[in-house]
């Protein structure tokens, strides 16, 4: 485990002393099972299982705290991405499911327009999560407001995106 | 002063009154905002998170269409400016993605709130005020991306910047400093776990209300409307009042320049600032 996020990361992974600024500064280490500093510990001790089936690499909002404050220029969140795409990449199912979901969406969106269409992308999380009536009233508002575009935007430059797209692997 | 322009999706929908109103302030400053033809999504913090080589390539994209234009790029989005940041810097150094891209780093990338703050904007800012944002207390809230890493973005102070603080003291305003300006609202969350979203916007607008901030201003689309979208949420689940406006910075540099347009800016939030507006005078 550690030589494959070392690989994708970087081999500073080797470097933490468990010092736990990365934990103490996370805003969302409360709603985390394993806080960002354990996360690190577990990869040293090679616990795949627990690691892919975490909920926290899930929670982790990308904010990059952790990774501007680390003593040892451990890039922290970066190895949260490289956890979440192989969580994927195994076959293991996302503790996270609707935040999975979502960027999925999102993605398909890209690929099949090159911009995101929100309400395409939206319609289609919520067909996956089963979250219908969230927030309904909120985009029937921000639809009056003009904020939300009924029909998408396709790029003339479809063929760079296709071609992005054959290169990814998840 | 001529740019290019690289607007990114929430400015065409969710972030529509950034647009109209950067546009319109751009004009009557002398900066003209070229957008960049056929742009295509920056990956937003989607990319990043299922595919690295994808977040790489759709950043990479936009940047070799910039430096076409052989002009410095402007990104208003703070997601979009984190990600085309990345890729500029990927690209000019991380072996891992030579030959990957072609942009030679010829052009600059560049926040809207620094060129806006620079000091010639600045000044001309001054010259053409016509409505001072006097007594009006405010604190900038700048969020996570257009700074962390500073190692990516470039950013003078990530943990104490002041680029909008200097658009505010051009504009007359009272600026409040409080603690939680570059405190992460969970943006990248806010459709799947806004059980979290509504902890954290709590958070940011109780310490607003704390440090005696009236509104919060921002440069961040996710952020905006994060905090403007939940508020009301908030005072339910947390049984308090909370009014506290969320403005774009550029929405009111457009009220200080007396811009005819601004009532239709503000029409777009959820919570309405024309309240506060009118008790201030403005
Ligand atoms: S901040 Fe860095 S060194 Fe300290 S515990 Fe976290 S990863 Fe390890
Ligand atoms: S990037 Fe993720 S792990 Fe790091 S501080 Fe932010 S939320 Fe926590």
């Amino acid at each position: 485990m550690i030589e494959r996020i070392a690989e994708l990361t970087g081999n500073e992974i080797y470097r933490c002393y468990q010092c736990q600024k990365c934990s103490s500064g996370c805003p969302f280490a409360q709603y985390m099972d394993f806080p960002p500093a354990v996360i690190i510990r577990m990869i040293h001790f090679g616990m795949k299982e627990k690691l892919l089936s975490s909920e926290t690499i899930w929670v982790c909002a990308s904010c990059e705290t952790c990774t501007t404050r680390c003593p040892n220029e451990i890039d922290i969140a970066h190895i949260m991405d490289a956890l979440r795409q192989e969580c994927v990449r195994e076959g293991f199912k996302p503790a996270g499911k609707n935040v999975y979901l979502f960027h999925s969406a999102f993605m398909s969106s890209i690929k099949s327009y090159g911009r995101v269409h929100e309400l395409g992308m939206l319609g289609k999380y919520k067909l996956k999560s089963g979250n219908f009536f969230d927030d309904l009233k909120l985009g029937y508002d921000m639809y009056k407001k003009g904020k939300i575009k009924l029909f998408p935007h396709k790029i003339k430059g479809m063929r760079d995106i296709k071609k992005i797209f054959k290169k990814i692997i998840n | 002063m001529k740019v290019g322009y690289y607007p990114g999706c929430s400015l065409e929908s969710t972030a529509a009154e950034y647009n109209e109103s950067l546009k319109e302030i751009c004009s009557m400053l002398d900066i003209q905002l070229n957008e960049i033809r056929d742009w295509n999504c920056c990956g937003a913090t989607s990319a990043h998170c299922l595919d690295e080589k994808a977040s790489f390539l759709l950043a990479a994209r936009n940047l070799e269409i910039a430096e076409k234009t052989g002009m410095d790029l402007v990104v208003p989005c703070s997601g979009c400016f984190s990600r085309l940041k990345f890729a500029e810097k990927n690209a000019l150094s991380n072996e891992k993605y030579k030959g990957m891209s072609t942009f030679r780093g010829s052009i600059n990338i560049i926040d809207m709130t620094a060129l806006l703050s620079g000091s010639t904007v600045l000044e001309a800012m001054e010259k053409k005020l016509v409505k001072p944002l006097k007594g009006m207390k405010i604190a900038a809230y700048y969020g996570c991306m257009s700074l962390r890493p500073p190692k990516i973005t470039d950013a003078p102070d990530h943990d104490n910047p002041q680029s909008m603080e200097k658009i505010l003291a051009a504009l007359g305003a009272e600026i409040i400093p409080w603690t939680f300006k570059t405190f992460c609202c969970g943006g990248s969350l806010a459709i799947t776990r806004t059980d979290i979203v509504r902890d954290q916007v709590n958070r940011i607008l109780d310490m607003a209300a704390e440090s005696g901030a009236e509104c919060l201003v921002t440069s961040c689309p996710m952020c905006q409307s994060n905090l403007d979208t939940r508020e009301d949420e908030v005072s339910r689940q947390f049984s308090r009042e909370i009014y506290i406006p969320i403005f774009y910075f550029s929405e009111l540099i457009g009220l200080a320049l007396g811009s005819g347009n601004a009532g239709s800016w503000f029409m777009k939030h959820q919570v309405d600032p024309r309240k506060l507006l009118s008790e201030k005078g403005l």
